[in-house]
């Protein structure tokens, strides 16, 4: 029983793999940066679990893909492996380091301290001529253990790539939920002391909750970069946070799963309301997150779970 | 010296906008314990709503003093018009949640309210720089300063200690300090919260406008002015103490000061330092220079 979630969810990213040659370009484009996407909130989640919004998780995703860009820039390092997991590991050290003084906080501190991290990042990139400033610049295009696809089948080697990171990811934060560190979250969010009294210290919990979510948002953030081959500061900015966190509310914290099919969904609905009504995007996007919050507080997943629930009980 | 003098100078009308575009966001924070957004939105609109003003207004070759009370006084009032219909219309359904789904509440406001100014004025930037060459300018020694600056910094010593004053000897303002040290006591005593966050809301909102209002003759208002503002002014809060308007004053100088500081030393600096001195007072003190101490409840 325990093992038909991940079964079905191993089932789910093969399909999507293998229908993926047959599926039209710009859908297999859209849905790469979504699911590189998917990553920073699954990281999200994890926090959100736990009661606590980070308003600037832009910060590590940019450093995930200023990292990528940097390496193809000044080292010949070029396999993909290799960079993405130097991006992740950059944002994981910049979490350790920063998690010293955002583990502390809680509610709208946590929110605004992360989002003021973030931009100071952005202050910086912006300011740094070397780096583009806010043109950004161009990132190298990799190879995949020595395999240098071009056009059409490089989206897909690196879709793959996406889906790949994502599943393991999924797999990893399905089983770091069913651990000790994270059943913890819920009592966090309920009652941090009683927590305390159980021994526990919360704040080293946070702040490891904070790396892992770092690691994931600079994995999404490397892959990101690839897909795309360009950074700028754009990605540190707190509007890119708001939007990860929009869609953290939008699908619900409910499950692994809810980030992944969240993420497809606003790319696509995004893609859509630009080319439809290029002016009113931000205000779709307000009118969305009032209306889920209002009614659905608990995500557009939690309408699955509603209609499992109301079938159980059913006679 | 002149570099000094520069600085000092420099750092209080930056200081001066600081604190105009804080003291609204601390004073709805304090009270309503809601980080408000929308606050960026309320500048934005008090910025717009200026410029129309003072196109309207010097368009017709009227006085300039005039011009700038007319701005000023357009701007309040659409602050007051969206300050009623964001509370009366959504917040008062939210109260009582989480404060971080209310923060996130006024964020989706403050995005819908972009989109709003793109439909009213469109894309374009405005400018509203009539009652700022009006003002002229003063020679002291070698620098020159504007008087429109000085005016600022005025109005902006003015408003704190008029937020002073109305906090400690009026009747509202003693019910806001109850109501602000603990809630749950005032309204058992009869004090009408609902009433008072209204209240808080709409002059915070008022507030937004005004800073705006006075900001505009000094910049380009174009898109996005709102979103930058928002960060700053928590920046200020967040060093002061959110909640205080002491802290508040207190953070806008401090963070002035060593914005002008980095402008004429190290320009690169510029945007970097404010968040410095925010990480820096936070490292020592986590909620602030002058919050208030929170009891744990278990």
């Amino acid at each position: 029983m325990t093992m038909r979630p991940t079964i079905l969810g191993a089932l789910a990213f093969v399909a999507v793999g293998l229908i993926a040659p047959w599926l039209p370009p710009w859908l297999v484009s859209l849905a790469t940066i979504a699911f590189a996407n998917a990553l920073v909130v699954l990281g999200l989640i994890i926090l959100w679990r736990t009661g606590l919004v980070p308003f600037g998780q832009a910060l590590f995703y940019a450093i995930g893909a200023y990292a990528v860009a940097l390496l193809g820039r000044y080292t010949p390092v070029r396999d993909v492996f290799v960079v993405v997991l130097a991006g992740a590991v950059a944002a994981g050290i910049v979490a350790f380091l920063i998690g010293f003084l955002l583990a502390r906080y809680r509610e709208i501190f946590f929110a605004m301290l992360s989002l003021a991290m973030s931009m100071i990042l952005y202050g910086v990139l912006v300011k740094t001529e070397t780096l583009g400033s806010t043109d950004g610049f161009h990132v190298e295009a990799g190879s995949f253990l020595g395999w240098r696809p071009q056009g059409a089948t490089r989206n897909l080697a690196l879709f793959w790539l996406v889906l790949a990171f994502s599943a393991a990811a999924a797999w990893l934060v399905a089983r770091y939920f069913r651990s000790v560190a994270g059943s913890l979250t819920h009592p966090i969010r309920d009652n941090e002391i009683r927590v305390e009294f159980l021994g526990i210290s919360v704040d080293r919990l946070i702040h490891l909750k904070l790396v892992v979510s770092g690691i994931l948002a600079g994995i999404g953030g490397a892959l990101a970069a690839l897909a795309v081959q360009h950074v700028d500061p754009q990605m540190a900015y707190w509007t890119t946070s708001g939007g990860f966190v929009f869609v953290t509310i939008l699908a619900g914290a409910g499950s692994v799963a809810a980030a992944f099919v969240g993420s497809l969904l606003f790319e696509l609905v995004r893609s859509i309301a630009v080319t439809l009504v290029p002016g009113e995007w931000q205000m779709i996007l307000g009118t969305a997150l009032l209306l889920t919050i209002l009614f659905l507080p608990e995500g557009l997943g939690s309408l699955v779970s509603r209609l499992r629930q109301k079938r159980k009980t059913a006679p | 010296m002149l570099t000094a003098f520069a600085i000092f100078s420099d750092g209080l009308v930056y200081a001066a906008y600081l604190f105009l575009v804080a003291v609204g966001l601390t004073l709805i924070f304090g009270v309503m314990k809601i980080l408000n957004v929308t606050h960026g939105s309320f500048y934005a609109f008090g910025a717009y709503g200026a410029a129309t003003a003072a196109g309207v207004w010097y368009d017709r070759g009227l006085n300039d003093a005039g011009g700038l009370l007319f701005m000023v006084g357009l701007a309040m009032l659409i602050g007051l018009i969206i300050g009623i219909i964001l509370e009366r219309g959504i917040l008062r359904f939210v109260y009582g949640r989480d404060e971080v789904v209310v923060v996130l509440v006024t964020y989706a406001v403050f995005l819908i309210l972009e989109d709003v100014i793109v439909l009213i004025w469109g894309p374009r930037s405005y400018t509203a720089y009539q009652p700022m060459t009006a003002a002229g300018s003063i020679d002291i020694g070698d620098l020159t300063l504007s008087n429109y600056d000085i005016g600022l910094v005025v109005l902006a010593a003015a408003l704190a200690a008029c937020c002073y004053w109305a906090l400690k000897y009026t009747r509202y303002g003693r019910l806001l300090t109850v109501v602000i040290f603990d809630r749950e006591t005032a309204a058992a005593f009869g004090v009408n919260v609902r009433v008072l966050y209204t209240v808080t809301f709409i002059i915070g909102a008022m507030l937004g406008a005004l800073g705006g209002a006075v900001m505009a003759p000094k910049m380009s208002i174009t898109l996005g002015i709102g979103v930058e503002v928002i960060v700053l002014a928590f920046a200020v809060v967040a060093i002061g103490g959110m909640g205080s308007i002491e802290g508040a004053l207190i953070g806008a100088v401090l963070v002035g000061l060593a914005r002008a500081a980095a402008v004429h030393l190290v320009p690169q600096l510029e945007l970097f330092v404010i968040y410095a001195v925010m990480a820096l007072v936070l490292s020592f003190r986590p909620y602030g220079l002058f919050s208030q101490v929170q009891p744990r409840k278990i």
